[in-house]
């Protein structure tokens, strides 16, 4: 088990895409980066950012983002509070409802996303493979 | 969290005498050709102006409007300064509309920069009021634009959550000039968007009364309206099917058929309701083999027999099917006049834009790649699914 955004977190994320067939299949045509930012997270003073290079239906690169010299301009920038993201990862909330209700918010063209609606659901679906410890 | 959101809704005899009612300056109607030769457009002007508005027409929406007809309209919108934009006709005309009163307002962008998941900033500078002249679609109580992108042969799901129309007017006599196969296309529409509506995974408790009431509907006022178009009884309960089955559209989601109709659609442009229909067993069938509960519960509201969740979906399968050629619907894709070697030559296409269509991850049971390339198949040739 990993604690939610830690660089083992990160870690697992990548392996959980790079390991699932059906993502591959269905982001094989995907290009861009993203950041995952998450807020609110309890114990945390400021939100907590990964950093995912997904390309062709892996992921090439993961980690968590610590200001110093490794910050990224990615194409796309999801946040949500750190309740909506446990909530996404549990499959107890459907990403596009999370961010239909904008509990969940997404920057970056949004017509590639909504041209890729299977691979952003395969994506959601290799998180909530993650065994995932969340702050309490 | 989620949300239920519908606009006024002024329906029943006469219910177009509320357009003298709006309060504005310049109204733009956004409809088609027909409405227009068939005098539909000048009944709406009428009240529009005894209300005080100057009133412009942009008559050039076509069936699965592109995103040129979008733009074309919303800088005739711009142009004449509306501040009502009025969606009469099926759902392209009003789809259309829709589009075009975020794009009046909002002059900054085009129709491919209007998405839902971006607040689009609307400050109600412009109103949308919807009059729909068919009884399916729904679109009179929703956000959702279908667009079509011809360059990429495919259909888009604009619109925004921002933009919900002000007002819809359910007039069924606005329905009652219909021809019968019209009838029978958005009929079936109607009832193809409450059942999956019903049984999709975003079904909530504010949907699932209006949809199975509108599901109910249709088996019993579809065959009489397309029987005999000046039954207006039968005009009216199916008017209000529609809508019923609209609301959820507006708050929760079509589903698998939805999904291959689209993306059907978007190669070979068979009309939209047909398509749905000759779909709809099919999905049901391979849903119920692994999700029968909510069918059931479908078939229990009808009085449909069955002793099991499966034996009463699988009695629902049936229903759908007789009420299919009553109404004189094919049962198969190729009943659509889809031409087989072009079919199969757009496969590998129409099976990856299913897949990325937003309807498609609403069903109980999703399909793999090799499984919608299946049911594009089996409804192609009318073989019942076995998978």
């Amino acid at each position: 088990m990993s604690k939610f955004m830690s660089p083992e977190w990160a870690k697992a994320f990548k392996e959980a895409l790079n390991n699932n067939p059906v993502y591959a299949e269905a982001a094989r045509n995907w290009e861009g980066d993203f950041y995952f930012t998450a807020t609110d997270i309890p114990g945390a003073s400021k939100p907590s950012t990964m950093y995912a290079d997904l390309w062709h239906g892996k992921c090439r690169e993961a980690f968590i983002v610590t200001g110093d010299d490794d910050e990224r301009d990615p194409a796309f920038r999801m946040t949500g509070a750190m309740p909506v993201w446990r909530k996404v990862i549990e499959k107890k909330l459907d990403p596009i409802q999370g961010l239909l209700t904008r509990q969940l918010k997404l920057q970056g063209d949004m017509v590639t996303i909504m041209r890729n609606v299977k691979s952003a659901q395969a994506l959601v679906n290799s998180l909530a493979t993650i065994d995932t410890e969340f702050p309490s | 969290m989620w949300f239920f959101r519908a606009p006024t809704i002024a329906y029943g005899d006469d219910a177009l005498s509320h357009l003298a009612t709006l309060e504005g300056k310049r109204a733009l109607i956004v409809t088609d050709a027909n409405m227009v030769k068939l005098g539909v457009a000048d009944k709406v002007c009428g009240p529009l102006s005894v209300g005080g508005m100057d009133v412009q027409i942009f008559a050039e929406v076509e069936p699965d409007p592109s995103l040129d007809t979008v733009n074309k309209a919303a800088s005739m919108a711009r142009d004449f300064d509306a501040d009502w934009i009025v969606g009469l006709g099926g759902g392209s005309a009003m789809d259309t509309a829709k589009m075009v009163r975020i794009l009046a307002e909002r002059r900054d962008l085009t129709a491919m920069d209007v998405n839902p998941v971006e607040p689009m900033g609307l400050r109600g500078v412009v109103k949308l009021c919807t009059i729909p002249t068919t009884s399916g679609t729904g679109a009179e109580v929703g956000w959702a634009c279908v667009v079509t992108d011809r360059a990429e042969s495919r259909k888009l799901v604009l619109g925004s959550m921002d933009s919900y129309p002000e007002v819809a007017i359910v007039d069924p006599a606005l329905a009652a000039g219909m021809p019968a196969w019209l009838t029978a296309d958005t009929g079936m529409d109607a009832l193809v968007h409450a059942i999956e509506i019903y049984t999709g995974l975003w079904h909530n408790d504010f949907v699932d009364g209006p949809a199975l009431q509108a599901i109910r509907l249709v088996f019993e006022y579809l065959p009489r309206a397309y029987a005999d178009g000046s039954d207006m009884e039968a005009r009216e309960r199916m008017a209000n099917a529609a809508t019923l089955a609209g609301f959820g559209l507006a708050n929760a989601n079509c589903g698998l058929a939805h999904a291959l109709a689209h993306s059907l659609g978007g190669v070979f442009h068979p009309p939209h309701g047909r398509t749905t229909s000759v779909y709809l067993p099919y999905t049901t069938e391979y849903i119920i083999r692994e999700a029968p509960e909510r069918y059931a519960d479908i078939a229990r509201f009808l009085g449909l027999p069955g002793t099991t969740d499966q034996e009463r979906a699988q009695a629902l399968v049936a229903a759908i099917r007789e009420l299919q050629a009553t109404v004189g619907h094919p049962t198969s894709v190729k009943g659509l006049n889809v031409p087989e070697p072009e079919f199969r030559e757009s496969l590998p296409h129409i099976v990856e834009a299913a897949q990325q269509d937003a309807t498609m991850f609403n069903a109980a049971r999703v399909p793999s790649t090799d499984e919608v390339e299946r049911l594009f198949e089996y409804a192609y040739a009318g073989q019942p699914i076995d998978f």
